[in-house]
C-alpha cells in the first residue's frame, strides 16, 4: 500500500465513521426524552453529517475517479464501508445511546486533535474544524452519563449495563492496521497506542465520576475497519440508501 | 449593469448587504464568514463555514454569487476555506451590537440578558434553534433568550 492509497482509505474511513454515527443519531430525531435533548441530538447529528461530507468530498478528490460525496454515501455496499463496529450498533435505549457517544467521542476528540497536527493540510484543516464541535458534544454527553450513572438505582443499573455491553467494541478504536500505520509514518498521522493510554485514563475518570465501574478488556471484537460488519449495518444502509438505490440520480 | 472590474472595497461593500440566512439581522461580513476578496480575473470570495453541518453554507454561497451578479460581476468563484477554522471571535463589534439588538446575547464570556442587561443568566439548554446558539433565561426579568455560543 503506497501513501496515496493509504490516505484515500483513511479519509474515506473517517467519512464512514461520521456518516454512520450521524445516521444513528438521525434515527433518534423526534424520539428524544425531552425537548432540549431533541435540539442537542439533532444539532450534533448535523455536525457529523457535515463532517462526513467534508471527508467524502476530499476522498473523492483524492480518488480522482469522478465520484462525489453522494456516491460514497449512497452507492457503496456494506463491505465497502470501513466504519468502526461500535458506531453501527443500534441505538438501544437512551442510556445505550449516551454511553456509546461518550466512549466514542472521548476517542474521536483525541483522534481529531492529533489529526489537526498531521502533515496533510486538508485533512488537518477538516480535523481542526471538527474538533471544536466534538469537544462540545462530549461535554454534553458526559453530563448525561453523570446524571444517569449517579442518578437513580434504575438509571445507574441500566447505564452500567450499557457500558458493559459496549465495552468489547472499544478495542477496535485502537486496533491499528496498514492504513493507520502508513498514514502515521508518511503524514505524521495519529499514534493510536498513545491515544489509547489517554482514552483509558479519561474514560476511567468519567466513569468513576458517574459512580460507574470500568469493565475489563475481555472478548474484544473488531472487523468494521476491514469491511467485516455486524448484521446491523445492512439495515442502516438499506434505509439510508433507499432513495438513491430506487431512483438513481434523483435530486431535490 | 457595470462592466468595469470592481474594486475590492466595492465587493466588500456588496457582501455587507448579504444577510445570513439563519440570522438575517446580520450580514455575512458581520459574522466574519467572508475571509478574503481577490480581484482579477473575475472575483474570488473566500468563505469559512461556521459549523461543519451548517445547512446555510450552500445558501450563503449561492447568495454571494447572486448578489455580485446583481452588481454586474458575472465571473465569481467561491473558495471554501477551512483553515483556520471559523471562530465566534471573528464576529465584528457591529455584528455583536446587532445580535444584542435582536435579543441574542453575543458570544462573550459574560452572558448578559439582551433585554435588561442583567448578568443573572440561567442556562436552559446548551443547544438552541441553530447549531450556533444555546438557550438561556434571565434570572431577573425572566425573559428567555438565545446566546450565540463561543466556539
Amino acid at each position: 500500500m503506497n501513501r496515496d492509497e493509504a490516505l484515500l482509505a483513511y479519509v474515506s474511513r473517517l467519512g464512514d465513521n461520521a456518516l454512520v454515527i450521524g445516521q444513528r443519531m438521525i434515527e433518534l430525531v423526534a424520539g428524544c426524552p425531552e425537548l432540549e435533548e431533541e435540539l442537542a441530538n439533532a444539532n450534533c447529528a448535523l455536525d457529523y453529517i457535515g463532517q462526513a461530507r467534508m471527508f467524502y468530498t476530499y476522498a473523492a478528490e483524492l480518488e480522482g475517479a469522478g465520484r462525489d460525496e453522494d456516491d460514497f454515501a449512497f452507492l457503496r455496499a456494506e463491505h465497502e464501508f470501513r466504519n468502526l463496529l461500535l458506531l453501527e450498533l443500534p441505538n438501544g435505549h437512551f442510556g445505550d445511546s449516551i454511553a456509546r457517544l461518550v466512549l466514542y467521542e472521548a476517542f474521536y476528540r483525541l483522534h481529531l486533535e492529533a489529526l489537526a497536527e498531521c502533515a496533510d493540510e486538508r485533512l488537518a484543516a477538516i480535523a481542526a474544524r471538527a474538533v471544536k464541535e466534538v469537544r462540545y458534544h462530549l461535554r454534553h454527553n458526559a453530563e448525561w452519563l453523570l446524571r444517569l450513572g449517579d442518578g437513580t438505582d434504575e438509571s445507574h443499573r441500566r447505564v452500567q449495563a450499557s457500558i458493559d455491553g459496549l465495552w468489547r467494541f472499544t478495542g477496535e478504536l485502537f486496533a491499528d492496521d496498514e492504513v493507520d500505520r502508513t498514514v502515521a509514518a508518511e503524514f505524521g498521522g495519529p499514534d493510536l497506542a498513545a491515544i489509547a493510554v489517554r482514552w483509558k485514563a479519561e474514560v476511567a475518570a468519567l466513569l468513576e465520576q458517574a459512580t460507574l465501574t470500568s469493565p475489563r478488556d475481555e472478548g474484544m471484537v473488531s472487523g468494521g475497519k476491514a469491511g467485516r460488519h455486524t448484521e446491523h449495518l445492512g439495515y442502516l444502509l438499506a434505509e439510508m440508501q433507499f432513495l438513491q438505490r430506487s431512483y438513481p440520480g434523483a435530486e431535490w | 449593469m457595470v462592466s468595469a472590474t470592481p474594486t475590492r472595497d466595492e465587493v466588500w461593500g456588496w457582501l455587507g448587504e448579504v444577510a445570513d440566512p439563519e440570522l438575517p439581522a446580520l450580514s455575512i461580513v458581520d459574522l466574519g464568514i467572508v475571509r478574503e476578496v481577490k480581484i482579477g480575473p473575475g472575483v474570488t470570495v473566500a468563505l469559512s463555514p461556521t459549523y461543519s453541518g451548517c445547512p446555510a453554507t450552500e445558501v450563503i454561497e449561492r447568495d454571494v454569487v447572486e448578489a455580485l451578479a446583481r452588481h454586474g460581476v458575472a465571473e465569481v468563484a467561491i473558495e471554501r476555506r477551512l483553515s483556520p477554522p471559523w471562530t465566534s471571535e471573528w464576529i465584528s463589534a457591529e455584528g455583536r451590537e446587532k445580535l444584542r439588538h435582536h435579543g441574542i446575547a453575543p458570544p462573550e464570556r459574560t452572558i448578559a440578558c439582551p433585554r435588561c442587561g442583567s448578568g443573572n443568566a440561567v442556562r436552559v439548554s446548551e443547544f438552541g434553534s441553530t447549531a450556533c446558539k444555546a438557550s438561556y433565561r434571565c434570572g431577573d426579568c425572566s425573559e428567555p433568550f438565545e446566546y450565540f455560543k463561543c466556539i
